[in-house]
């Protein structure tokens, strides 16, 4: 083989992968390659949380109580209720006071037990909550469970989707009716109940938060990629691969979801960004995530009664973080559906 | 036609038998001991029992799944453990509070987001459509939540237009003075998502040919817009609206938990935490018909707005 018959031989080889298209496409996209940058400072953020490089100590009492944030400044002593010393001379009350006789004895029983002053901050970067604790450490650590939650639970709903998904529309018949049933069942009964229901079984905590929304959240995602492997199981190269003698499994696993998996990809993508807004709601409700911990739920649950005494910066810190992270990952998952199907560009 | 209603009707019936084998088992061995619950934290091990026994629960499975079936059979629900009020008369008390509240939301949320996502279609890529989306899409992003705490804070406490919450007997009252502020802010809530999702609608028909031609034979544009686009948009969106109702019937708990009205949703939020098994089996049992006969009515309709549709 001669080199140029060779190049030529690459050249035609290589056409372009359907990532890599997409990735091209995607990098002219201006919002999106923002987005982008924005969601992976705050996965940064969040693993510096989670091996304890930041926020490690969000649940130490460094502030006053409700110490308001530093641009603020400090709060005038009268109103956190703090007595002023009296100045003027001591009077000398030894000789008609009871107790006088033993102040040296008590003095001397204090002096075996050491104590020590914990300096409290007046003021914290993004204020204080209730307990003193920093604000801002707490919207971090908060960011940290509330997004591992939502892509967690995402990623459990969506496995449960694909293979039912897959199963349904790569089989049909029995299998198909059985699963299409199933799907019916689980759409027809209240979400609330079938949460409540899983609530209950599981107990409190970042698991059964996981579980719940994993497990009612699926019927949405298992509908589409059904359209999509029937769509596809007919296609000529699933017939191919059938031909040559690739198994079932291997037909639908390596074969066709491959190519419906950038459908999946978007779909898991909202729903992640479904079940950030859900875990909020589940943990105000005092059904997410359990006391020892904090997410941006349990931080809007403690800011309500916050605010009617004027402390807003624990609702503001919550809100605001919540507010980037998941416009950002919203414009990200819209640039991300753009790029792998132009088709859809700027529909929605 | 007929042939066809029959056996949707027909295919109902697998599918509520799977409603009730699902809310029973999982209620049955996972939610909590309804007998525990009503006994309180001092009940003896013995007064347990008797409750038990009294509310059937000492039963083998199958006698008590039969009880229940039987009760979807003859829509005889019982009385509530907790309250001993009757399920049927629970329902006709807490259903009128929360249609107060969703149907205003419902046709609000329909009357707001249809003009402004026909505007935003037609004026596709202009800055208008950008900010519209741009807005929609931040709105989005926070949480109900805030918008419920931040609505009570600054609209009930600090500027004392509607009361934080609350509710009357008068369907007057309670339209006037304790509904507006949920309503407004349910509506702000859902406004962005449907304005974004009727854009779509919108955008989806202005691709077709008919749009074209209309444009080419003259028709101005008020024309082109209300008499073509908006009939063909139409479709969709009441189909979307179709699939919303069923959730109007329950509420949401959200509302009715954050204003304390006395809705269904409410109730049935108390129901799961008191293991309160006859309200919750009829909710789930009505609920899931409501759903799949409303499902069939917007079948049926897009056949008789779109006689292209073929039944199947």
């Amino acid at each position: 083989m001669t080199p140029a018959a060779g190049a030529v031989g690459a050249a035609a080889e290589r056409s372009e992968g359907v990532w890599h298209a997409a990735w091209r496409r995607f990098r002219t996209d201006r919002v999106g390659v923002v987005s982008a940058a924005v969601v992976i400072a705050f996965l940064l953020l969040i693993l510096a949380s989670w091996t304890g490089i930041v926020a490690r100590d969000w649940q130490r009492e460094v502030g006053v109580a409700n110490a308001p944030p530093t641009f603020l400044g400090p709060r005038p002593p009268e109103a956190i209720g703090a007595i002023e010393v009296p100045a003027g001379p001591n009077v000398d009350l030894s000789d008609v006071d009871p107790l006088a006789p033993r102040y040296a004895e008590w003095e001397a029983a204090a002096q075996k037990y050491r104590t020590a002053e914990t300096p409290k901050a007046e003021t914290l970067p993004l204020g204080g909550d209730r307990l003193g604790r920093d604000v801002l450490a707490k919207a971090i650590k908060g960011t940290e469970i509330s997004v591992f939650v939502g892509v967690l639970a995402a990623i459990v709903a969506t496995t449960i989707g694909t293979v039912l998904g897959a199963l349904s529309g790569f089989f049909g018949r029995r299998v198909g009716d059985f699963l299409e049933w199933l799907y019916n069942v689980f759409e027809s009964i209240p979400g609330i109940l079938l949460i409540f229901a899983f609530a209950a079984v599981f107990g409190r905590g970042i698991g059964t938060v996981v579980l719940i929304l994993g497990f009612t959240g699926w019927t949405g995602l298992y509908r589409q990629v059904r359209a999509e492997f029937m769509k596809h199981g007919s296609r000529e190269y699933v017939r191919a691969a059938e031909a040559i003698g690739a198994s079932r499994t291997s037909r639908m696993f390596r074969h066709i979801l491959p190519n419906v998996s950038h459908v999946i990809l978007v779909r898991m993508s909202l729903l992640v960004v479904g079940f950030i807004k859900a875990e909020v709601i589940l943990s105000y409700l005092g059904l997410g995530v359990g006391v020892e911990d904090v997410s941006w739920g349990t931080m809007l649950a403690e800011a309500q009664s916050e605010l009617i005494l004027g402390y807003w910066w624990q609702l503001a810190a919550a809100t605001l973080f919540m507010a980037v992270f998941v416009t950002a990952f919203s414009l990200l998952a819209d640039a991300v559906r753009d790029a792998l199907d132009p088709k859809l560009r700027g529909l929605e | 036609m007929a042939a066809y209603l029959l056996r949707r009707l027909w295919q109902m019936v697998p599918t509520i038998l799977g409603v009730v084998l699902l809310v029973f088992f999982l209620f049955k061995y996972f939610g909590g001991d309804p007998a525990e619950i009503l006994g309180g934290l001092n009940a003896t091990p013995e007064q347990i029992d008797a409750i038990r026994q009294q509310l059937g629960l000492d039963q083998p499975v199958w006698v008590q799944l039969g009880i229940y079936l039987k009760s979807v059979v003859t829509f005889d629900w019982g009385k509530s453990w907790a309250t001993n009020e009757s399920v049927a008369n629970l329902f006709a008390t807490r259903l009128p509070a929360t249609l107060t509240v969703m149907l205003p939301i419902l046709v609000l949320e329909a009357l707001i987001a249809l003009p402004i996502a026909m505007w935003v279609a037609y004026r596709r890529g202009s800055v208008a459509d950008r900010t519209i989306m741009v807005v929609s899409t931040v709105a989005l992003s926070i949480s109900f939540l805030v918008y419920v705490i931040v609505g009570q804070y600054v609209f009930g406490f600090l500027l004392g237009w509607f009361p934080v919450q609350g509710w009357s007997d008068s369907v007057w009252t309670n339209l006037t003075t304790y509904a507006p502020l949920p309503v407004m802010l349910a509506v702000a809530v859902s406004l962005a998502p449907y304005t974004r999702l009727y854009r779509t609608f919108f955008l989806d028909e202005l691709g077709h040919d008919y749009v074209r031609t209309a444009r080419a034979k003259g028709l101005g544009e008020n024309t082109v817009m209300f008499k073509h686009v908006l009939r063909n948009a139409m479709i969709p969106i009441l189909t979307n609206i179709g699939l919303a109702l069923p959730s109007v019937f329950v509420g949401s708990f959200l509302i009715e938990v954050f204003f304390s009205i006395p809705g269904l949703g409410r109730e049935v939020l108390m129901a799961v935490n008191r293991s309160d098994y006859p309200v919750i089996q009829a909710i789930a049992v009505y609920l899931a018909v409501l759903t799949m006969l409303i499902n069939l009515a917007v079948d049926l309709l897009f056949k008789l707005v779109d006689p292209r549709v073929q039944l199947k």
